[in-house]
């Protein structure tokens, strides 16, 4: 190693381990003996290892998203905007805390939370004002929201319907996964399952009313970043799948129908073949799934689309400029694993909200890779590599392996509620860390190669205007004084009594709770008065 | 496989970790929970969105000899202080108050001015974390 003449610490060279972190064997050198032709096929043809589509990215690019939104309505409408004018195709809106737990902004738990990590969307005027100037039927929305997720779908059919938007032109994703909340992102409200309930509800009425919509985005990043393999958060992913397609099912759901607009979302970490390996296994996993399990012959419904994020946990605080490096290589991973859509995450997202400058650099990386490397000219161009298509079957042979395990504990929802994942999960999480204190998990600049001496600090902070709790409570004491009460509470003596229906739908109720300026806490509130509240297992 | 040593200065020591607020991140505390009972002390989760009350009224029932709070949502200020004065009101500050989240170096010294004993940060290595706790209780 020669770090002489840099001034970094003298530390022994990382070895490259034959093993990734899935616990896969990763062999020195692989030969056509290892490929199995029956496992890869074409193409847009199942079991669809190699894409959805024949034409991979010259039918269609991915969609180029970018997570956003703090603060107040005004500013976030301010930021979409600024982001569509650089380019970005899609909009993607963050949610502070009190919106994403069912929290009005006045109450206790909310006051310190208003604003922070996304925006405060309590009740339909704020949704208006986001979306103000913007066009809902040309623009797709992306809203990482899931214990409230039905009630903010809701409030943004009910934006375009004051917009005079046909809700069947609305294109975009509610993230709507309960499952992995429990376990991994903690924005639970109500017990599994009346949970599993209200997402069926949710996804068999957009089914029928905004068909170009997805109801629902079935996540694994989150349980990735709370530790899980690459493996484990396609296995734990797949099994939720699974769990909300029995539940559709049981609640009347055609599955040829809904299953094409279920779609997934993943993190990409720098281990790239580990990570093509994965979206190509999940792939053909799913397709196969849907054709054996439950007998789905149209190709849209077996198809395996999916969104991803890079960076993440995979971004460090130390020499963060290594990190536009990273993305770049994630989003590289990303591209020839065949994503839909791809979010990159900027070089300062580990520690700070974006500033304008790391954020158009997020842009500006995938689209080099679109328009510049060419990589994305032809559909899954790795395809038939030695190595790759055996890492692909051996990577199938691990994520099967994890989720024989949840079948074996009894499925997914009991798993949950007796905390068997969310205990595995720590545990694997402790594991990382220990792994990443000792260097055995290199992080370059962080426990191998640093710098002597960092001062770790960044050279732009974003602030947080602090007036904004103030203003979004004066906002929504104005929405409380001037919307009419009667009508207000007789929406929400509708949603009470379809809540206790089982052949009900909530869906419409939550629509028209929206419309008469209701705000999420009242429905929540309503909701939970007759469903209770997930109790959280904790068994350390 | 890498593990954790056991700290001897740990041995018979309550720590209770705590989520206040809404932030649902709850890795980082499990984790610390995890390493610091596998450190030999007897440790406590409170779950989570807890509120401060909630948090100080365990702290008071459980005797415990230091209270860990995570937050990653960015309201470590107004949170910890909060904290700290339910545990000051229920006459308990001897309990000492630790804080780990993403929380940025500027903010370090108005949450030690608060009487937060020590900050952590995930990049943080955990024997570094075991070892600053047992020394800060010992």
């Amino acid at each position: 190693m020669s770090s002489t003449d840099n001034p970094t610490t003298a530390s022994t060279e990382p070895r490259l381990k034959p093993v990734n972190r899935s616990g896969i064997e990763v062999p020195t050198s692989v030969d056509a003996s290892a490929v199995n032709p029956d496992n890869i096929g074409a193409p847009g043809e199942y079991p669809f290892t190699r894409g959805i589509f024949p034409d991979g990215y010259q039918g269609r690019l991915w969609t180029i998203r970018q997570y956003s939104g703090f603060g107040t309505a005004e500013e976030s409408n301010e930021r979409y905007k600024f982001l569509l004018a650089k380019g970005q195709t899609g909009l993607s809106v963050a949610l502070d805390l009190p919106t994403q737990c069912g929290f009005d902004p006045t109450h206790s738990m909310a006051r310190p939370e208003i604003g922070k990590v996304g925006v405060s969307l309590s009740n339909l005027s704020e949704a208006e004002i986001l979306f103000q100037g913007l066009d809902l039927s040309k623009i797709s929305t992306s809203f990482t929201i899931n214990g409230t997720a039905a009630i903010i779908y809701a409030m943004y059919l009910a934006v375009a319907d004051k917009q005079n938007v046909p809700r069947s032109k609305l294109t975009g994703t509610i993230q709507n996964d309960i499952l992995k909340e429990y376990v991994a992102r903690g924005t639970w409200i109500f017990p599994v399952r009346p949970s599993m309930r209200l997402i069926a509800d949710s996804i068999l009425y957009s089914n029928d009313v905004s068909p170009r919509f997805n109801p629902i985005s079935i996540a694994g990043a989150h349980v990735r970043d709370a530790g899980a393999t690459a493996a484990e958060e396609m296995a734990y992913t797949l099994a939720n799948g699974l769990a909300y397609v029995d539940e559709l099912r049981a609640r009347g759901g055609d599955v040829e129908k809904f299953a094409k607009r279920l779609s997934f979302f993943f993190y990409v970490h720098m281990d790239f073949f580990e990570e093509i390996a994965k979206f190509r296994a999940g792939r053909r996993m799913w397709a196969r799934l849907m054709k054996e399990r439950y007998g789905v012959q149209d190709p849209k419904a077996q198809h395996f689309r999916f969104g991803v994020v890079c960076g993440g946990s995979s971004l460090v605080a130390p020499q963060p400029y290594n990190n536009v490096a990273r993305v770049a290589v994630e989003t590289m991973a990303a591209v020839f694993g065949g994503a839909q859509s791809i979010f990159t995450c900027a070089f300062d997202e580990a520690f700070q909200i974006p500033t304008e400058f790391s954020a158009e650099l997020a842009v500006r990386t995938q689209q080099m890779i679109a328009y510049e490397s060419g990589i994305a000219r032809t559909v899954d161009p790795l395809g038939g590599s030695y190595f790759l298509e055996q890492h692909t079957d051996r990577m199938e042979e691990q994520i099967t392996k994890v989720m024989a395990e949840i079948d074996a504990y009894g499925g997914v929802i009991p798993a949950i509620e007796d905390g068997w994942i969310q205990l595995r999960l720590a545990e694997r999480g402790l594991e990382r860390k220990l792994d990443t204190d000792s260097g055995d998990n290199v992080i370059v600049g962080q426990n191998h190669f640093k710098k002597l001496n960092e001062e770790i600090k960044v050279g732009e902070v974003f602030k947080l205007d602090p007036t904004v709790a103030q203003r979004a409570l004066e906002k929504f004491q104005r929405v409380l004084d001037t919307r009419q009460q009667a009508a207000v509470d007789a929406s929400l003596s509708k949603l009470a009594a379809a809540a206790v229906k089982d052949r009900e739908n909530v869906m419409p109720y939550l629509v028209e709770c929206c419309h008469a300026y209701a705000t999420v806490g009242e429905m929540v509130a309503c909701l939970k008065k007759e469903w209770g509240e997930f109790k959280e297992p904790v068994n350390l | 496989m890498n593990t954790l040593q056991a700290n001897a200065s740990l041995a018979g020591k309550r720590i209770l970790i705590g989520k206040p607020g809404l932030d649902g991140h709850d890795i980082g505390a499990k984790i610390i929970a995890l390493a610091l009972r596998n450190a030999g002390a007897e440790v406590i989760y409170t779950g989570l969105r807890r509120s401060p009350l909630q948090i100080a009224q365990v702290a008071v029932d459980e005797g415990v000899d230091a209270v860990g709070l995570s937050i990653l949502s960015g309201s470590h200020k107004e949170l910890v202080g909060d904290v700290v004065a339910q545990l000051r009101q229920l006459r308990a500050d001897d309990i000492k108050v630790f804080v780990g989240g993403t929380i940025p170096a500027e903010d370090q010294p108005h949450l030690r001015q608060l009487g937060v004993a020590a900050v952590f940060t995930s990049d943080m290595p955990l024997e570094d974390v075991v070892n600053i706790l047992a020394k800060s209780l010992a």
